[in-house]
């Protein structure tokens, strides 16, 4: 715990099956309701039952952006979260865990046991997650939290269930509450309290949420990890909002059924990973090339193929580039938070509608999956919402085209249903009637037309769009660039970083297509040293950065080990290369083993 | 040079033509495309249908030029998709008449996973198949419903694949109306069409559709002798099994007509509580309103 600000990280590990998600959510949303930050990162492999699950919990006073760099208690479910973790501890934390079935593993001297006779305190309960809410008692009095604040989340989270449940689950808390406070020494820095209670979410979660403060009115989707999760807000969600929630066969089925919602006229997304994102391709050139607005989400994991599905990356900047045969009109944007996710869709939306042209989110497992707090002040659900120029007119006097070419390259959009405006639209390459030119060998003046009618929608778009800018100090020693979800890690090492008397500043990147050169240009060209950061091995960013630019960097700190950067990773980084030690690091994963 | 000669389309159509597209069929002079596209022509006078409630989409193939002919708002989507794209469409405003157009290699090869879930889902659209056992517009290769032994320059010693049959599969995905017709026969063609649309529910009227330059194997002069109509004798449209058996049929006789039909199945826009007010949900206001959204904010309280 540093000075002024109280910081304290906890995790749980154990096996899949042995219920750490519910303890998890118990405790992060009592300290959301304290009116605490919280920032949650869950090291999860693709398995129902078995392997190791590892859930970080981070809370703090003051807004956090990481799930940090250190632990203060560790509770371990199982022998092998005690092998792998305890020599993690340092003098003053504690661990908690079953002393039935746990032997101590190695650890610094002057690490508090907290051992369980989980047997005994269970009462011999036959419910086999028992330990989990003997452990949250003690968990509580060790941070300092009254009984009754854990008793009522109990009931919050058991009230389903029935009274049986939260009677039974209540007592053995309180069991593990007082056997904590008769035998274990409660941390001594009292737990603060904040001025108002947070909200809890995932990134998946906002940009579900972003989507319906957009009007989404159709959401299909293919389950894919890590994106699933906008599927099951949205179904969960879909009844009491109006949303037409299709899961289909394929995300080749996905994407075709969003095109086919957003033709017709409904605000229509849909969110897979990498290998569902490469079957969604063809249809992403099918909107730009018939001009229909939609939006599609890349959730990243750990590529290529199968690669590793519940890890982190940022390995698909230029599939997204990439993504369709051809030469098209799209935006891409990797936003950089949960609530950078959950403003963004609007955002993306207005623009798509306006430009008549497909939006892509590249987002990744770390902020889709991570759990952070929220201020519930800071959540607009009612964005400025602007549809681009779509005709209602009923009195058609039969001439409509609907790729009519206009200076500005926008088509006023007619919805099929309205009498009059009858017309076809092609993924061949038609004329502004939509007929189709496409291998006419008269037409290569049509073909030009068209293409650079299409051309002409975005060709200032970038000037409509926030750019990046420098944030931080200015004269910094160096500047560290990044792009979407690395933005919260860089800024937390920028602070580590002024602690050590190093002043940097960062320059985070959103917006991918329209890319903002000239902007990028001369912050890059005026920084002292850059070092650019990227969760991959190749620099994906940096060859597109190059490609844009022409601007070279003058290091690099890249990972590409399925864990997200920690704060302290790219400071020890940082100082190696200032140092002149090197301008390439790639900073090592701390897991016991 | 830059005229758009293209028909001004009709708004009230008053006789079969006024269904005529912007621009005239492309396909070759004799091919069996012709009959289908007429034949639904008269189906949508018949039933009183205007252009602009209709939406026709497509994918990619000869036959999947369709929508470019037709006089209705048209999609001509990607190879294969055509049925992902009209499921989209429906679900988002159930209230225009969906209609889907393509041949056999768009919807029973490549299409073929779409053809499955949206038979079975029985989304409610007409779905056309111009099945002419042959890919056209690539110049001559194998199709998923080509014969065994055909030669085809995919197949020079000719195909070793048993060939899909439409039907039965279609009968065995749940779909709620399955019909087959022929396209020289715009009479029997256009009945079947009739009820497809006025089907709640996913129909299919396979078609077949001879290909006068790539395929000699099975044309007009082929089909002729053979086809039988079910009409014409006894047949219990709810009995899927009797449907299979005679849908299996490929040697004197083949049959044509309504094979199967089930009338009590919800499609799949009614099956939605969404739906069941407020029409369509693509003209429905956008945004939360304050209620919403403070529900949304409670629960990650």
């Amino acid at each position: 715990m540093s000075s002024g600000q109280f910081d304290f990280s906890l995790a749980i590990g154990g096996a899949a099956g042995q219920g750490i998600a519910t303890p998890g959510n118990i405790l992060a949303r009592m300290f959301t309701r304290r009116g605490l930050s919280v920032n949650a990162y869950n090291a999860y492999q693709s398995i129902v039952r078995g392997g190791h699950i590892f859930l970080t919990i981070r809370i703090s006073n003051k807004p956090i952006y990481t799930h940090g760099d250190s632990l203060n208690m560790l509770v371990c479910l199982n022998q092998d979260t005690m092998d792998r973790h305890s020599g993690l501890m340092k003098s003053g934390d504690c661990i908690i865990f079953d002393n039935d079935k746990i032997t101590p593993g190695k650890m610094a001297k002057g690490v508090q046991l907290c051992s369980l006779p989980i047997k005994e305190l269970s009462n011999k309960s036959r419910n086999k997650v028992i330990q989990n809410t003997i452990a949250l008692g003690v968990i509580t009095h060790l941070v300092g939290l009254e009984f009754d604040v854990l008793e009522n989340s109990l009931k919050l989270q058991f009230g389903r269930k029935g009274d049986l449940v939260i009677m039974e689950n209540s007592a053995a808390a309180l069991a593990g509450h007082q056997f904590s406070q008769e035998n274990f020494k409660a941390y001594s820095e009292p737990l603060p309290t904040g001025p108002k209670p947070l909200a809890l979410w995932t990134g998946n979660e906002a940009m579900a949420m972003g989507g319906a403060a957009a009007g989404v009115k159709f959401y299909s989707a293919y389950p894919m990890s890590p994106a699933t999760g906008v599927l099951h807000w949205m179904a969960n969600n879909a009844r009491e909002l109006g949303i037409m929630v299709r899961q289909a066969e394929d995300e080749i089925a996905v994407a075709n059924m969003v095109i086919g919602a957003a033709h017709v006229g409904a605000r229509a997304m849909c969110a897979t990973s990498g290998g569902g994102f490469a079957l969604m391709t063809e249809t992403i050139g099918s909107a730009a090339m018939m001009e229909i607005p939609a939006v599609f989400i890349n959730v990243q994991r750990a590529g290529p193929s199968t690669g590793v599905p519940t890890k982190t990356e940022q390995g698909d900047l230029w599939q997204v580039l990439g993504a369709s045969q051809g030469d098209f009109e799209r935006l891409i944007v990797a936003p950089t938070d949960a609530l950078d996710s959950f403003n963004i869709i609007p955002e993306l939306f207005n623009l798509c509608d306006q430009h008549q042209c497909p939006g892509i989110v590249i987002s990744d497992l770390l902020i889709a999956e991570g759990t952070s707090s929220a201020d519930p002040d800071d959540l607009n659900f009612k964005p400025e919402i602007d549809r681009g120029e779509i005709i209602t007119d009923d009195e058609p006097n039969g001439e409509y085209l609907r790729y009519k070419v206009t200076d500005s390259g926008i088509s006023p959009r007619a919805l099929p249903g309205l009498a009059g405006h009858v017309h076809v639209v092609a993924t061949d390459e038609h004329d502004q009637d939509g007929v189709l030119i496409s291998d006419e060998y008269t037409n290569p003046h049509k073909r030009r037309r068209m293409v650079e009618k299409r051309a002409r929608k975005i060709a200032n778009i970038a000037d409509k769009i926030k750019a990046p800018a420098l944030e931080g100090a200015t004269n910094a020693e160096v500047t560290l660039i990044g792009w979407g979800s690395t933005y919260g890690v860089i800024k937390e090492a920028i602070e580590q970083l002024a602690e050590k008397g190093v002043k940097a500043n960062h320059l985070p990147i959103r917006w991918i297509v329209p890319f903002h050169s000239t902007q990028v240009i001369e912050i890059v060209e005026s920084a002292k040293r850059t070092i650019l950061i990227e969760n991959n091995y190749s620099g994906q960013f940096y060859r597109y950065l190059r490609s844009e630019t022409g601007l070279s960097i003058d290091g690099h700190i890249r990972k590409y080990d399925g864990e997200p950067f920690m704060p302290h990773h790219i400071v020890d980084a940082v100082l190696e290369q200032l140092a002149g030690k090197t301008n390439h690091s790639v900073p090592v994963q701390e897991i016991m083993v | 040079m830059d005229g758009i000669n293209t028909r001004k389309l009709v708004f009230e159509p008053q006789k079969a033509n006024d269904f005529k597209g912007k621009v005239d069929p492309d396909w070759c002079a004799g091919c069996g495309d012709f009959g289908v596209l007429n034949s639904l022509r008269k189906t949508c006078l018949d039933l009183g249908l205007k252009p602009h409630e209709i939406l026709t989409v497509s994918g990619i193939g000869c036959s999947s030029n369709f929508p470019g002919f037709f006089n209705s708002y048209g999609m001509h989507t990607l190879h294969g998709r055509a049925l992902a794209v009209a499921t989209g469409a429906k679900m988002a405003n159930h209230e225009l008449n969906v209609f889907v157009t393509g041949g056999d290699g768009d919807g029973y090869g490549i299409g073929g996973n779409h053809f499955t879930h949206t038979a079975r889902r029985n989304v409610d659209l007409t779905y056309i198949v111009m099945d002419n056992e042959i890919y056209g517009l690539t110049t001559g290769q194998l199709s998923p419903t080509s014969s065994l032994n055909m030669k085809t320059k995919s197949s020079p010693h000719g195909s070793v694949e048993f060939p899909f049959n439409p039907i039965t599969s279609a009968i065995m995905n749940g779909a709620t109306f399955v019909a087959r017709g022929f396209s020289s026969d715009t009479k029997h063609l256009s009945m079947l069409m009739k009820q497809a649309i006025q089907h709640k529910g996913f129909s299919l009227i396979s078609i077949f559709s001879p290909c006068i330059t790539f395929n000699h194997d099975n044309d007009v002069a082929f089909f002729k002798p053979r086809i039988k109509k079910l009409e014409d004798g006894h047949h219990d449209t709810g009995d899927w099994k009797s449907a299979c058996e005679k849908a299996m049929l490929w040697g004197d006789t083949i049959y044509t007509g309504l094979f199967h039909h089930v009338k009590d199945r919800p499609a799949l826009h009614e099956a939605e509580p969404i739906l069941e007010k407020g029409g369509g949900i693509s003209s429905r206001s956008l945004g939360l309103n304050d209620e919403q959204a403070n529900r949304i904010i409670n629960r990650m309280m």
